[in-house]
């Protein structure tokens, strides 16, 4: 082969470069799941004391922004601004007058997950976070 | 082919690195305006539009300028041009590429450009006019490339460049009728709702873009001995003089629908521009007199024979034109279109620091664009043996 | 129940590892609120005789820029949704020097017109400016990709642009309706989030009957009754816009 004593050495530190972040994350220490602050107090909804999340607390872990990029879309252009969960509860599909009203802690419930993930939602450029945060 | 790029004098290098200093700046700057938004600009509620926007308008028309080279060559044989089009299709690639770069630096949020093309609109000039350069971009850069290459190895140039060649002229009139489409289907803005938008820009179009072209290629010949030929001299001056003269009777029309009518919405905004406003201290008025002057002083020289063909006159000729097209697109336009404002009332915009800095990093990005391309395009007629010096 | 529930779980766990884009979807639905107030065509009414001096308008824009946490920023990059002028001004199109002392003297409401054709909407170039039922015209801000072609094309001058984070400029913020953020432009949104929850507009409200607002299209409705008993005007009527805000002299 043409040059091997240059490219196979080069291949191989390629190779281990690019699947450094694997290999640091087999030989270090476990990875913890992010803890994050579960509101307790129950808030007033349509009338009604609510405890629950909206959906089940698994889908909406994986599925919040999607179902907020909906509910955007719905109130905005369709003017269509209460959702009806799975279990038939009405929700005002309203991030700040719906979900914050629960999730009050934005430190220790968005942004914790937000920041284990290394993602940065421009949600709160607008959208104003609970007053009790400061 | 790429590999030419990098041979080249000393001379060469510190072009690039000039240029590159200059991006550099620029950059720095664009950071500052991208972290704090588009406040340190002169723009305002009432004029939404400034300097970016003027220079992304002036470079489409620079871009669309290739078709008067391309055109000739491919519907009426005019051979002489063969030896040069490669250079009008990769100044409209530098100019097509700086467009898009005027584009995303006037935005509120760039980092959303894509939304153009998630949801598009049809209804919105904007969405076309962005499609067109685009498209245009790509057809320059297949045709300037393959044609370069065939040629350089003394090949014919396939049959599906020829078609792409015919594609490319029509598309060429239709960026800048497009960009005209930008500023005529307005209401309210009375500078620019005229029928006659999309024609003057196309004819101030066909008279800068073949300018800048022709005093570039004069530069090449001196630089690296590449004569473009006095043909080619000759019959792109006479086109230049054309389109110069067209543009200016253009402005003309404006003027008598605006002044014989009486119609303060049509004469308003002239009036800003030329005269100023009640006093009103109107920077833009000097510039758009001195374009006048420029004007008439380059089209006298490039009409009459004598001077046009004297290459002590013909680069400041063409440079005269050059600017007096500049200002009248690149400064009046957008002072003038949004003058006076939905209130009538008047103000002045002023193009700031931060404005200029930037679009000086766009425009050395556009230089470097076409350095490069054209340092390859004299490298690659060296190696297929094209002669440099011409007998005639 | 139970089973639906066990699939709707099953299907959420598997859509955890979806990553491509609305491939979860939750089995739920969308409504309007039953109280919204519905119109064909909402227009307003501005009886200027009622607004002469400034101080009348000034707690009406106060109420509209509070409840929308509109930023007081001063200069021409300000930005507005509702603000008063002169006639001249406001009648740009409509020149006449041998005005009544008292319209001469008057302070005019400026604010979107909501056209039924709108410009701004047709130059958009991702959509992110245009008309909901009722003919409203609404921005998205999430979309707008600041390029300002809306404010080119308004003949209204009715839009505002961010040229900064407006957060700091805004005095108290409603923490019920969110702020905008740098590089979007905004503008008066007919309260869209207040009709759809049978509240009327904030400057309505805040107008003590001054300022009416109501369906075009129902004969029955209070703009009807108002313009069919008086002279009104609207904004450059001529440029074919269509303005829904209309203006008794």
């Amino acid at each position: 082969m043409y040059n091997a004593k240059f490219v196979i050495p080069g291949a191989i530190i390629f190779v281990g470069l690019f699947t450094a972040p694997f290999w640091t994350n087999v030989f270090s220490a476990k990875h913890e799941a992010v803890k994050l602050e579960l509101p307790q107090k129950p808030v007033t909804f349509f009338g009604e004391e609510r405890t629950q999340c909206i959906e089940p607390r698994e889908w909406m872990a994986a599925n919040h922004m999607e179902m907020l990029i909906e509910w955007r879309d719905k109130a905005l252009r369709e003017n269509k601004r209460i959702y009806v969960a799975t279990d038939g509860r009405k929700w005002e599909t309203s991030l700040q007058n719906t979900c914050m009203a629960c999730h009050t802690n934005k430190a220790e419930f968005c942004d914790k997950c937000h920041t284990a993930n290394s993602v940065s939602p421009y949600c709160w450029d607008c959208h104003v976070e609970p007053q009790g945060n400061k | 082919m790429v590999e030419k790029v990098l041979k080249g004098s000393p001379k060469y290098y510190l072009w690039l690195l000039f240029l590159l200093g200059i991006i550099g700046y620029a950059f720095v700057v664009y950071v500052f305006q991208l972290m704090y938004g588009l406040e340190q600009t002169g723009l305002t509620r009432n004029t939404s539009w400034g300097f970016y926007i003027a220079q992304f308008t002036y470079l489409v028309g620079v871009a669309a300028a290739a078709v008067m080279l391309v055109l000739p060559a491919t519907f009426h044989h005019y051979h002489p041009y063969h030896r040069v089009i490669v250079f009008a299709e990769f100044l409209a690639i530098g100019a097509v590429i700086m467009c898009m770069l005027f584009i995303v630096v006037d935005m509120g949020q760039p980092q959303r450009v894509l939304n153009v093309i998630l949801h598009p609109m049809p209804n919105s000039v904007m969405f076309w006019d962005a499609t067109v350069l685009c498209g245009y971009l790509i057809l320059n850069a297949i045709i300037g490339w393959t044609s370069l290459e065939h040629e350089s190895r003394h090949v014919e140039v396939p049959k599906w460049i020829k078609v792409l060649v015919v594609v490319s002229i029509f598309w060429a009139f239709s960026i800048h009728t497009v960009t005209g489409f930008l500023y005529a289907g307005l209401p309210g803005r009375h500078y620019w709702l005229t029928a006659i938008m999309a024609a003057r820009f196309l004819a101030s179009a066909f008279c800068a873009g073949p300018a800048l072209l022709l005093l570039g290629l004069l530069l090449v010949k001196r630089l690296s001995g590449f004569d473009p030929g006095k043909k080619v001299v000759k019959s792109l001056s006479i086109t230049i003089a054309y389109a110069m003269g067209l543009n200016m009777f253009f402005y003309c029309l404006e003027l008598f629908t605006s002044f014989y009518s009486g119609i303060p919405g049509h004469a308003d905004p002239i009036v800003f521009l030329f005269c100023g406003h009640e006093g009103l201290n109107v920077w833009v008025t000097g510039w758009m007199w001195a374009a006048v002057v420029f004007a008439f002083v380059s089209i006298f020289f490039l009409a009459i024979p004598k001077f046009r063909a004297n290459m002590k006159i013909l680069p400041w000729a063409l440079g005269m034109l050059i600017i007096a097209t500049w200002i009248d697109k690149g400064l009046g336009l957008l002072i003038g279109g949004f003058a006076p404002t939905p209130y009538e009332t008047y103000e002045v915009y002023t193009p700031t620091f931060w404005e200029i800095s930037v679009s000086l990093g766009v425009f050395a990005v556009g230089a470097l664009v076409v350095s490069i391309l054209w340092k390859i395009a004299l490298e690659m007629k060296k190696e297929g043996g094209e002669p440099f010096a011409l007998a005639d | 129940m139970k089973a639906s529930r066990r699939y709707f779980l099953k299907v959420a766990g598997l859509s955890t590892f979806a990553m491509a884009a609305g491939a979860a979807k939750a089995d739920a639905a969308y409504e309007g609120y039953s109280e919204g107030l519905k119109a064909k065509r909402w227009a307003m009414v501005i009886d200027t005789r009622r607004f002469q001096k400034p101080e009348d308008m000034l707690p009406i824009i106060e109420a509209c820029h509070k409840v929308h946490n509109v930023p007081s920023i001063k200069g021409p990059k300000e930005i507005k949704w509702i603000w008063d002028d002169t006639f001249e001004h406001a009648f740009a199109n409509d020149p006449n020097p041998m005005l009544p002392e008292d319209v001469e003297e008057r302070r005019f409401f400026l604010l979107c017109n909501h056209c039924t054709n709108p410009s701004c909407v047709r130059v958009c170039p991702p959509g992110a400016t245009y008309k909901t039922e009722g003919g409203l015209v609404a921005i998205d801000y999430h979309r707008c990709v600041g390029c300002r072609f809306c404010m080119a094309a308004c003949p209204y001058g009715s839009r505002s642009f961010n040229f900064k984070d407006p957060r700091p400029f805004v005095k108290e913020i409603n923490p019920a309706y969110p702020t905008r953020m740098r590089g979007v432009v905004e503008k008066c949104t007919f309260c869209a989030e207040r009709l759809e929850k049978g509240l009327m507009p904030a400057c309505v409200e805040a107008s003590n009957g001054a300022i009416m607002f109501g369906d075009l299209n129902d004969p029955n409705s209070i703009v009807r009754r108002v313009l069919a008993k008086n002279f009104s005007m609207r904004r450059k009527p001529d440029l074919g816009t269509d303005p829904g805000v209309y203006y008794i002299i």
